[in-house]
């Protein structure tokens, strides 16, 4: 079979050339076949995912549904499934069985999709290589040396190698957009408040969004539209109505006005990761957008700010893992501080050790003024950047990430290099703007990916862009050898 | 700013993390590392720029008040490490002499 | 060597919703444990707060009750601490924005003087679970049926110089919560729980002492003994050249003194921050209008009114307005028994209250109704029905025998007015006294009281005493 989009399956289950069964098991074939090599799958899900699928087949049959009713995708594991192992990467998690679904999940479960699995994911979300996982890391299928990005990874790598035509990830610095790059997918990152965060497991609360990752931006809209929407469970969900990404996806976009950050073009990035962008923005152009620098000039402070109001939550959001209701718990512990202790160090991996402590110092007596009040007001800057930048242009455009998947390993004990690969995601993170990344070419025979940045609530204009590209181009077509 | 393995060791227990001592120098240089790195921060001129929490400026919705919530404690000690009689059991907890 | 005594008082009170404070499942006192203790109470990955509106609406109504400022724009922090029954980790609380701050309350000291206790501020906040401690094989065993249940914190300035005010301070507190109708005030099931910091120094000194804190004591009495002890301690301590350590403590009643808490960890380094998942919590002025105009009339107003509009001394305005049921038993009493105040308030504080301590009851389950005690008093009044009568008459009410002009009649108790009766009743007594009206006559005085005696025998106790007495003074000379 050819790597049909969901739009396509969505198309030919309607007109019942395949069934949601049969679908369900040539995607449960290909993970069985292909995951070994990538593991990009914590948990698979076969019998769960079949009754899933035949259940979908009799609503179709019976009239109901909608354009996603039989369609199989695969989740994030940040994402609580009831009843299914949800572990976020993590040994803390690895006997947790979810007891209720995330929001999004019963959003997804009401337009009938089908749950291949849980994907790999860096531990609790923090890590741009998914090499943070406690499940070891996932290969990259363009190049099974190489990261496929986090922390996101597993999903990026089973959409791209196509063991699932979709899935979920989530975004706190780049974790949806950055892989997505990195394996030559699309993925969007909503405007902060647009899904909702009910039972996806935190790691930055104001920072966190949950969004798609796909083969095509059309297929980005389906999911979104599903995705989307108030939810009363979650304080920071906006109540405002979610538009149908997938009416306006064929806008013309003549006229567009694309705003390129000189930040974003330094001498942090790649000379052929910069050819690569150009290439696609000329394609803009040629689209009727009009192209114009523009600044960003706080662009450098957000990585800062971020790795103090990031780590500063997540040790705050991490404190209930201390082994008494739920999760790992060590053997035999001789006292409560034993317990504590030992439960959180046995069970948490390096690298949220490490962001937990550095969270922990920056809230602590003396310093908060100095780095998270400080990095709040940074924040303001950035979105102060980006809201003068947005009187000028309707979207910003700029390469994903500065550098091609680099390779397993090799920024693992660098701490701060690996941080810095989130340069181009991250403030908009902080500045709760809506993202995306699609496939605009090949460099080192490796994906690269162009990001849109739009104004808040924009995600209908960024997929129409996104869209328009695509019919263009045909780097979202291409595919990783031997998958 | 540097740390200190004292402060490192403070910082873990703030945080109920164990140390162990062969740990403790390779995590105060990456931790001081990253502080330097956050730093940067300070170039910043923020005197006229007020602090976000949040992106939108939008505020809190309020619940109206009713119960919910039914029973559901066998679902959710199903998945506890340790429980009896329906609590949840740790180590003896002592909070006076 | 005069000694100072300053004490700063934080009441925990418990407030009566539904619901949670951020989250749907119920507060409800006495279920089986982690019954009522729901995913986001229980800190689940993924769960979300969500603010309860009663309990916003019941934070207005005490800054209103306390003479507040109403913050407009009032923020959410996490408190972080580890312990077993902070299932989060952290607590959501306030830290520098609370709802209410800036009020006062006046109250009321023993010698009848009124002093003002300035109020630093109150916020809202989620109360932990609870931990027992019966041997679970060493262990101990968590309920976190608890955690969730909406706090306010109410935070006295260091304005209170003695135990005796502290009592006053809290029972007014108390009192005030009950009639907003936002807490029971139920200090032996925890939903009114008191600290006390306490310092002392010399008179005179504007420096603060070193403060020690006394947790969770829960009743007033304790609340006395405890600070009075601690104030002892801490006099002795300085004046045999010790320094007073800042420490949490705990009151034992049993031993009558206080002890050090073990300290759960050395000075908390609680990391304050505002809660990302909760946003801003706006108040409008109109919001606050809207409840201030719904507001019952507060006990301090109650109070001034009843001394002013029915002439009630201090103290017993004091105790009558305390309890809003109480007050509004007094009133319809009052009312009903065509304006007697001061004997309405007698009957009150009296034999109905003495009753009601005896059945145990509260007022509102009292047999005897107002309406009823008010007639009761207004008999007295227009004199159908002596004092001492209208005690047999209460107790048939409290048997529920009927009404007042009921029972009366019934059993025949009106009062003998009719001169002419008393007159020839006396007459009767008289002859049947020969000897003792000689010696009366006498000089004998003291057997007037035995001429008194007789006539209420005779007459069952219905004869007025005012008018007996003067014809039997008349007839006797």
């Amino acid at each position: 079979m050819d790597y049909k989009t969901i739009a396509e399956l969505s198309r030919d289950l309607a007109a019942k050339k395949i069934s949601s069964v049969e679908l369900t098991q040539y995607f449960l074939d290909r993970i069985q076949k292909f995951d070994k090599q990538l593991n990009s799958f914590i948990t698979v899900t076969p019998e769960h995912a079949l009754q899933e699928a035949k259940r979908a087949d009799e609503w179709r049959a019976a009239g109901k549904g909608g354009p996603l009713t039989g369609i199989p995708i695969a989740q994030k594991d940040i994402f609580c499934t009831q009843g299914i192992k949800t572990t976020c990467g993590s040994k803390m998690l690895d006997n947790f069985i979810s007891p209720y679904d995330a929001t999004v999940i019963s959003k997804f479960k009401e337009a009938g999709t089908v749950l291949l699995g849980k994907t790999n994911m860096d531990e609790f979300a923090m890590g741009s290589s998914n090499e943070n996982s406690y499940y070891g890391p996932v290969k990259n299928p363009w190049d099974l040396e190489r990261t496929p990005g986090g922390s996101s990874g597993g999903s990026s790598a089973a959409v791209a190698a196509y063991l699932a035509p979709g899935a979920t990830g989530t975004d706190t610095g780049g974790s949806i957009r950055q892989p997505a790059a990195l394996a030559g997918i699309t993925g969007i990152k909503p405007t902060y408040g647009r899904v909702s965060r009910y039972g996806m497991i935190a790691y930055a609360s104001s920072l966190d969004q949950g969004g798609p990752m796909t083969r095509t931006a059309e297929d980005a809209a389906m999911l979104l539209n599903a995705m989307s929407g108030f939810d009363p469970r979650d304080s920071t969900s906006v109540d405002s109505p979610v538009p149908d990404y997938t009416a306006t996806l064929n806008d013309s976009i003549a006229g567009l006005r694309i705003g390129l950050p000189k930040e974003f073009f330094d001498k942090g990035l790649d000379s052929d990761v910069a050819k690569v962008i150009e290439t696609a923005i000329k394609e803009y152009e040629k689209l009727g957008a009009t192209v114009r620098e523009i600044h960003l000039p706080n662009t450098a402070l957000s990585i800062p700010a971020y790795y103090v109001i990031a780590p500063a939550e997540c040790s705050s959001n991490l404190a209930r893992f201390d082994g008494v209701r739920y999760g790992y718990r060590c053997d035999d512990p001789i006292d409560l501080e034993d317990l504590y202790k030992r439960s959180r160090s046995e069970a948490f991996g390096i690298e949220v050790k490490r962001r937990i402590m550095i969270g922990t110092y920056a809230l602590s007596a003396g310093y908060y003024d100095a780095y998270y009040l400080k990095a709040q007001k940074v924040r303001g800057l950035i979105r102060q950047d980006f809201m003068n930048a947005f009187e000028q242009v309707d979207v910003i455009a700029g390469p994903t990430s500065p550098t091609a998947a680099f390779k397993l390993g090799e920024k693992v004990n660098d701490p701060v290099s690996m941080y810095l690969s989130d340069i181009y995601t991250i403030a908009v993170n902080l500045a709760g703007l809506p993202g995306i990344s699609i496939p605009a070419g090949f460099a080192h025979n490796l994906p690269i990916g162009l990001q849109l940045i739009g104004n808040y609530f924009t995600e209908a204009k960024l997929l129409n862009a996104a869209h328009q590209y695509q019919k263009a181009t045909d780097w979202h077509t291409r595919r990783p050898e031997g998958f | 700013m540097s740390l200190t393995s004292d402060d490192v060791k403070k910082i873990a227990h703030l945080a109920r993390l164990n140390l162990p001592e062969a740990d403790a120098p390779l995590y105060t240089t990456q931790l001081s590392n990253i502080l330097h790195f956050i730093e940067q921060m300070n170039q910043a001129n923020t005197a006229h720029i007020d602090a976000i929490a949040h992106s939108l400026d939008l505020t809190q919705r309020l619940r109206s008040d009713q119960i919910t919530e039914t029973d559901q404690r066998e679902a959710f000690q199903a998945i506890a490490p340790a429980v009896e009689a329906g609590l949840y059991l740790v180590p003896k907890v002592i909070d006076e002499e | 060597m005069e000694w100072e005594t300053v004490i700063g008082l934080e009441v925990h009170v418990q407030l009566a919703t539904k619901s949670k404070i951020f989250s749907g499942a119920s507060t409800q006192f006495g279920a089986e444990p982690n019954t009522q203790a729901c995913a986001i109470d229980l800190g689940f990955p993924g769960v979300l707060p969500v603010l309860n509106t009663e309990t916003v609406t019941m934070a207005i109504k005490l800054g209103l009750g306390i003479n507040a400022d109403i913050t407009q724009r009032s923020i959410f922090a996490r408190k972080n601490y580890f312990y077993p029954d902070l299932p989060k980790g952290y607590q959501i609380s306030q830290h520098e924005h609370p709802v209410v701050s800036k009020g006062f309350l006046d109250i009321t000291l023993d010698d009848g003087s009124v002093k003002r206790i300035h109020i630093t501020r109150a916020h809202l906040e989620e109360d932990a679970g609870k931990s027992l401690h019966e041997d679970f094989h060493g262990q101990s065993g968590i309920d976190l049926n608890r955690a969730g249940t909406p706090l306010l914190e109410i935070v006295s300035e260091p304005d209170i110089r003695s135990a005796k005010e502290a009592v006053a301070y809290l029972k007014t507190v108390h009192s005030l919560v009950r009639y907003l109708e936002i807490s029971d005030g139920n200090m032996q099931e925890g939903s009114f729980r008191c600290d006390a910091n306490v310092s002392v120094r010399r008179k005179g000194d504007s420096k603060l002492g070193t403060r020690t804190e006394l947790k969770n004591i829960n009743s007033f009495r304790f609340v006395e003994r405890a600070i009075e002890f601690e104030v002892e301690r801490q006099i002795a301590l300085i004046e045999s050249g010790g320094k007073v350590m800042q420490e949490t403590l705990l009151y034992d009643p049993s031993k009558n003194e206080t002890r050090t808490m073990r300290s759960k960890e050395e000075a908390n380094d609680y990391r304050y921050f505002p809660d990302p998942d909760l946003l801003p919590l706006l108040i409008t002025a109109e919001q606050i209008e809207a409840i201030r105009k719904q507001l019952p009339e507060l006990p301090q107003q109650k109070r001034q009114r009843f001394t002013e509009q029915y002439g009630l001394s201090q103290y017993d305005a004091t105790v009558m307005a305390s309890n809003r049921a109480t007050a509004d038993f007094f009133e319809t009493v009052v009312k009903e028994s065509g304006n007697q105040p001061k004997l309405a308030a007698n009957w009150v504080m009296g034999e109905l209250s003495a009753a009601l301590n005896k059945a145990d009851q509260d007022i509102t389950e009292s047999p005897v109704t107002a309406k009823q005690l008010g007639q009761l008093v207004l008999r007295i009044a227009d004199n159908t029905i002596s004092g001492k009568i209208a005690k047999t008459i209460f107790e048939a009410l409290w048997n529920q025998e009927g009404d007042v002009d009921h029972i009366i009649e019934k059993r025949g108790l009106k009062q003998v007015t009719d001169s002419s009766a008393i007159e020839a009743l006396i007459d009767k007594i008289m002859a049947a006294n020969p000897q003792q009206v000689m010696d009366y006559r006498a000089g004998k005085d003291k057997l007037f009281s035995f001429f008194v005696g007789q006539a209420m025998k005779e007459s069952g106790g219905k004869v007025n005493p005012q008018q007996l007495n003067a014809i039997l003074i008349e007839k006797l000379k």
